[in-house]
This record gives structure tokens, C-alpha cells and sequence, in this order.
């Protein structure tokens, strides 16, 4: 049924046909909407749950990892300050194999504090462990979270998964969606099952001391199972699809890419602006297109190869920083091809949208423009010049 | 790691070490429907080196600082699951991880009424790291970070009240309890778990090598703190002093002067003096001396 909401509450009324066994909760905007919404929906009995209001992250963190380890499927939710101050538990619920499922409403990171967006928070929490999904839009972020959950809990996978969806833009914005019904959910959402729990009936340890003759091994199965995650998306966004009639790729999305001679690589919300320019740039008939990565771990790295081998300019988004270094996107992109005979003649790099500066078609447009033969290293967009001569006595 | 056992006795603890002697009791008291969820430590390490496990019943280490707060999810998951009734939740850690690191979690865990037994091994120091002070480490001890020298004499700071803390959250049961005395142990355990709500036993386990004082006379240096009235033995109930352990009143010294930790204060007689302060203010507070009655 179609519904306009904002995308707090979608999440929220999404994870409700998820039936968590247990939700912790702490406020930080701007996540805050959704755990609120929860809290009324368990209060009025709409959903069976322990909702558990923590004294902090760390134990918003720690308490569905509990509940996980005791065999019941989890939900939180977080945002910048509150995701690195759970950042030691996020290692930890991936190392132990425990399927949480946490939406990262994205804001920049302190210092200065800025309660707006950017991807700094989840970028810098890439290695993890954690499966990490960034979506464009109200009806992504309802259906990326099903999927979350379904992944985060097949077998062969058992790995946390982190919802990352844009604050405000997503969070606080109000749009219309297809809400998914409780019988299409059950249909493809299994309830929760695991025998690796704690269980009085068949007691094991979890969480041993691992020495350098087992430690290894652990950290490979991850890295393998990250490879099987690569293969399995497929699979459960066909049977989404069936029950839902919506089709994703899951791994990455193209939009105008095939005839491009100019693609941009982006993550998140921005896409849907950069999609509104191709449209207007393509009438003026400018091959431009945008390659949108959904799947940021696993890091979908041959469908990106496949994607953008025969395109000749190639600009990356970065919604982040890795302060001293390429932005994130960038490095990583730019490795997919060292080494490849087929490669974009040009990868530059683009810095946007920081701390919430507004991403406008303009922005976009000045980034298409900037693609030339020359490539750009870290090009921050919008910034103001005036700002930077200011001097501080 | 499917154990029969409880707690099996293949661990890697050091000989005399307080806390086994202390974990083994409290999970053989609690039985096998538990569930144990453990802060980083001594304990942890000693018990869990994977592909070994000493632990009979389910048992999860996440952090150093979080055990409280990941029982307090499995509380929540046995609710969930409807299984909570017939199932024992003990969380525990050591000192460091109980009333430094962790406070913040334990706080949380008393303030949201889970129904959760939570046991502090206290052998006053962080020793899984190499005998470092922390909040509970007592006035004077050497330790590898409050080292004795020419213008320190040990730890400055006097240990942090978590008895008291734990019971100003308004808990249904707080006892403390010292491997000395096991059977009084074995009863305040079997106490708490009979309460529903959320309980705070903290236990006094010595270290040998820590202490540095040999290893077969853990259960007399678990008795003279008591003796001397170092360590007070209480017990709470709904925030009223129940039971207290009446003691000889031993001076101080004879409880100090088998502890390398304390070597540096023998020739001090002012600092003695200051430590005997410490232990007749507890005399006094809870009316520990045979004679007296109970002043709460
Ligand atoms: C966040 C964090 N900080 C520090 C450590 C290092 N660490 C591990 S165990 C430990 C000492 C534990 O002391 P305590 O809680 O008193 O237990 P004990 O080993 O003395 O039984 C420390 C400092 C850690 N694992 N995690
Ligand atoms: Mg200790």
C-alpha cells in the first residue's frame, strides 16, 4: 500500500514486520525518530518485544548482542557519536558471527559537532566486519532493511548488517513508499532460528580467547564469508522480488551508464540528485551517467570492474574522508583497476556535501564539468574561500 | 565445547588464585540453568582459551567493560522467549571491569531492574594486565601503577564504596563476600538467586601473585581482611543491613604484613595507623565487633 512518511517512521513500522525480540534505545539525532516510533509502537502492543531503554551506545550495542546470543532476532539503531562510541561492540557482534541488524542514520563526526549528514560515521566503521547497505530513498530503505535482516541470517552468512541511510534527507523527510505488509514479510522472512545460542540444554562458550593458532582463521572465515554475501545478494533480491514485485540489483545500481563517457560514482540519497541532472544533461546530449554502489560491504568489486571498464571518465563521490589519505570511494575504486588492461582513462576524486552542505544540481553539474582528461585529486566541491581566509587570532 | 562439568577444573589460573576458587563456587551454587555472561579478566582468559572451555553452562565474554549490558539483552531475549522464569543470569567481571570500566553499564543494568545476579571478583587491582590500580585497589598498595618510591607510598586514593553504590540504585540484594568464608559465600549466592530483580555480590578474591604473599594461604588472607575489619562482610535486603559478620578486630598488621604489596608501609607506622583508621570506621559502621550490636 502506497503511504507517505517520514523515513524514520518507515524504518521503524519496517522493523515492526520484522518482529524483533529485542530493541535497545538511545537518542542521538538524527536517528532518535525511529527508536521513538518503536518505543510507541511496543507501547501500545502492536509488537511483542523488550524494548530497553541503555544508559548508553556501548550498551545499546551490548544489550542486542545479548539478545542475539541468546537466539532472538535484534534491532538499534544510531547515528556519528553514538556508532564510534559503540564502534569496540560493532567489531565485536561481526567477530562473533551474531546477525544484528542496526540502521545508521548518517551524520558528520565531531570535532566541530554537526548533527547533519555525511557518511564519515559508517565509512569509518568499513571494517567492521559488517555487511553495510547505503540507499537512495523511502522505498530502499524500507525494503534494504527486509533484505538486511535476511541476509544478516542465512546460514551461510550469520554477519551483522548495517542499514546506512542518509540523516534528514531520509530520516526527517517525508515521501511516499509501498509499505510492504505483514504477509508479504513473513513470506520472505523466515522467523529467526539458530542452534550457535546460548541455551542451557546444549551449553557452549562464546566469545573465547583466540591465540595466534586460532585467531587467524576466524578473520579469514569473515573475509570468505563476505565473498559468499557477493553471491548470495543476487539470490535474495530475485526472491524479494517475487514477493514483493520490486526489482534491486542489491550490489550496485546503473543508471545511463552503458553509452557514458562520463560516470559518476555515488552512495546514498545524493543519487537521486545526480539522477535528476543526467536526465537534464542527457537532453542536451551529454553522455553522462551514475553508477550507484549499494553495496558498500561486501564491495561489489567485479560488477564495479564490469561496470565502468569502458568508461573513459570516471568521477567518485565521497561523502567522507580518510584525513591524510584518498577519500575512501576513491582508493578503492582505483584498485578495482590497477593492474586491468580495461580501465577509465580518468578516476577523479570529488569531496561533497560535508557536514551537511547542501548538494545542489549545481553541484553536480560543476562535478561533471570538473571531469576533464585531468584528473582530480580530492576536489572538495561548494567550498567557500571566503571561510578559508579567515584567520583566527 | 560441551562441558558436563560446571566448572571443570582444566583451567590455566595460577595456583591459589581466589578468583577460581570463587567462580567455581559461585556457578556450582547457581547450577546448571544459568547463564553467564563475562567481562574481559583474569577469570575470562583463565577459563576460556579456545578450543578449551572450563564452563559446563552457556557462556558469553564479549568486552572488558559491557557484561552487564549484554545480560541485560539475554534477559531480555529469556523474557522475549518466555523462558525467563526457571533460568539464572550471572554477569561478572573483576574490579577494574565492575567498578572502573564498566560502572556505566552495571548502573544501567541495577537503574533498569533486569533480573540479573551480577558478581564482582575483587582482587584489587587490573591483574590480567599486570597488576595495575584501579578504583578498588585499597589505600597503600604497591601496584605496578601506584609503585612505592621516595615520594609515593602506594596507591593515594581509598577504594571506591561499590557496596554502596550499587545499593544508593535502590537493588533488592547487595552482600559482599570473601573467599575465606565459602559458605557464607555459597549462601548469599543462593540468596540473591531466590530475590528477583537485580543483586550485587562482590567478592573478595586474593591474588598471589598479585599480593604477592604465597600461594597456600589465599583462605587465611581471605579471612584476616575480614578479621581485621578491612573487608566487611554485609549483606542487604531491600536496603536494610541484614547481616553483618561479626570479627575478632585483629590489627591491622597482622593482615598486612604477609603481602609483598604492603611491604613498603611496615617500617611506617603513621601509614599503618591510617590503614587501621580505615578498619575501625568499618568496626564502627557496621558494628562488626563481636560484642556489639548491629548499627546500621
Ligand atoms: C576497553 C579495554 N580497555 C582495556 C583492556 C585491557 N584489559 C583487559 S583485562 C584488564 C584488566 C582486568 O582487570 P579486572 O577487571 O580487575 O579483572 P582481573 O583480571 O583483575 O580479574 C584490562 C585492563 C581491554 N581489554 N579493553
Ligand atoms: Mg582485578
Amino acid at each position: 500500500m502506497k503511504e507517505f512518511l517520514e523515513g524514520s517512521i518507515a524504518v521503524a513500522r519496517v522493523v515492526k514486520l520484522c518482529k524483533p525480540g529485542v530493541i535497545s534505545a538511545y537518542p542521538i539525532t538524527p536517528q532518535t525518530h525511529i527508536v521513538e516510533e518503536l518505543a510507541q509502537i511496543v507501547a501500545n502492543g502492536e509488537l511483542n518485544s523488550q524494548f530497553i531503554n541503555v544508559e548508553s551506545e556501548h550498551s545499546a550495542a551490548s544489550v542486542v548482542l545479548g539478545g542475539s546470543a541468546a537466539g532472538v532476532r535484534v534491532y538499534t539503531a544510531t547515528s556519528s557519536q553514538g556508532l564510534f562510541y559503540m564502534s569496540e561492540v560493532i567489531f565485536n557482534i561481526a567477530g562473533m558471527r551474531l546477525p544484528v541488524v542496526l540502521t545508521c542514520a548518517n551524520r558528520a563526526v565531531s570535532a566541530p559537532i554537526n548533527i547533519w549528514n555525511d557518511h564519515q560515521d559508517s565509512i569509518s566503521l568499513r571494517d567492521a566486519g559488517w555487511i553495510q547497505f547505503y540507499v537512495e530513498n523511502h522505498q530502499e530503505l524500507a525494503d534494504y532493511h527486509l533484505m538486511a535482516y535476511r541476509l544478516a541470517e542465512d546460514k551461510s552468512v550469520m554477519l551483522p548488517a548495517m542499514v546506512c541511510m542518509d540523516g534528514y534527507t531520509l530520516t526527517h523527510a517525508i515521501d511516499v513508499l509501498d509499505m510492504p505488509t505483514q504477509e508479504q514479510v513473513d513470506k520472505f522472512l523466515p522467523s529467526y532460528k539458530t542452534s550457535y545460542k546460548l541455551d542451557v540444554d546444549n551449553p557452549i562458550t562464546m566469545g573465547p580467547l583466540a591465540d595466534p593458532d586460532y585467531y587467524m582463521e576466524a578473520r579469514y572465515a569473515i573475509q570468505e564469508t563476505h565473498k559468499e554475501v557477493i553471491k548470495l545478494i543476487p539470490k535474495v533480491t530475485a526472491e524479494f522480488s517475487r514477493v514483493f514485485g520490486r526489482s534491486y540489483n542489491g550490489l550496485i545500481e546503473e543508471y545511463q551508464v552503458t553509452d557514458a563517457d562520463k560516470v559518476i560514482v555515488a552512495m546514498g540519497s545524493v543519487c537521486g540528485t545526480i539522477k535528476e541532472v543526467i536526465n537534464e544533461l542527457r537532453k542536451k546530449g551529454k553522455k553522462v551517467g551514475l553508477l550507484k554502489i549499494v553495496s558498500y560491504r561486501p564491495f561489489p568489486v567485479s560488477e564495479i570492474y564490469e561496470s565502468l571498464k569502458n568508461v573513459p571518465k570516471v568521477g567518485i563521490i565521497d561523502r567522507s574522508l580518510s584525513l591524510g589519505s584518498f577519500a575512501p570511494l576513491v582508493s578503492e575504486i582505483k584498485a578495482v583497476f590497477f593492474g586491468k588492461n580495461k580501465k577509465p582513462a580518468v578516476i577523479s576524486s570529488f569531496i561533497v556535501g560535508l557536514g551537511g552542505r547542501d548538494i545542489t544540481k549545481d553541484s553536480i553539474r560543476d562535478v561533471f564539468g570538473l571531469m576533464t582528461s585531468k584528473e582530480k585529486a580530492c576536489e572538495f566541491i561548494d567550498l567557500k574561500p571566503e571561510l578559508l581566509k579567515e584567520e583566527y587570532e | 565445547m560441551n562441558n558436563k562439568q560446571l566448572f571443570s577444573s582444566g583451567h590455566t589460573a595460577c595456583s591459589g588464585c581466589g578468583q577460581a576458587i570463587a567462580a567455581r563456587l559461585v556457578i556450582e551454587t547457581a547450577g546448571p540453568n544459568t547463564i553467564i555472561a563475562n567481562n574481559t579478566g583474569c577469570l575470562e582468559v583463565f577459563t576460556t582459551k579456545y578450543p578449551e572451555s572450563a564452563w559446563g553452562v552457556p557462556f558469553v565474554h564479549s568486552l572488558f567493560e559491557n557484561c552487564a549490558a549484554v545480560a541485560s539483552g539475554i534477559e531480555g531475549a529469556l523474557k522475549y522467549l518466555g523462558k525467563k522464569d526457571n533460568i539464572n543470569i550471572i554477569a561478572q567481571g573483576g574490579d577494574g571491569g565492575t567498578a572502573d570500566i564498566g560502572l556505566q553499564a552495571l548502573s544501567g543494568m541495577l537503574e533498569r531492574g533486569h533480573d540479573i545476579l551480577y558478581v564482582c571478583y575483587d582482587n584489587e587491582a587490573y591483574m590480567n594486565t599486570g597488576i595495575q590500580r584501579s578504583g578498588l585497589t585499597p589505600f597503600s598498595a604497591n601496584t605496578t601503577t601506584s609503585p612505592a618510591g621516595a615520594k609515593s607510598l602506594g596507591n593515594p586514593q581509598y577504594k571506591k564504596p561499590m557496596p554502596e553504590i550499587a545499593l544508593a540504585h535502590g537493588i533488592p540484594y547487595v552482600a559482599t563476600c570473601s573467599v575465606g568464608y565459602l559458605q557464607d559465600l555459597q549462601r548469599k549466592v543462593k540468596k540473591a538467586l531466590s530475590i528477583k530483580g537485580p543483586k550485587y555480590i562482590q567478592i573478595y578474591v586474593p591474588c598471589p601473585l598479585g599480593w604477592r604473599h604465597e600461594p597456600n594461604s589465599t583462605l587465611e588472607v581471605g579471612k584476616l581482611v575480614v578479621e581485621t575489619g578491612l573487608y566487611p562482610l554485609i549483606e542487604y535486603e531491600n536496603g536494610k543491613l541484614i547481616s553483618v559478620r561479626k570479627i575478632k578486630a585483629l590489627p591491622v598488621e597482622d593482615y598486612l604484613k604477609g603481602q609483598g604489596r604492603f611491604k613498603h608501609l611496615m617500617a611506617n607506622s603513621e601509614e599503618i595507623k591510617k590503614i587501621q583508621e580505615i578498619a575501625n570506621n568499618n568496626i564502627a559502621k557496621y558494628g562488626l565487633k563481636a560484642e556489639e550490636a548491629v548499627s546500621a
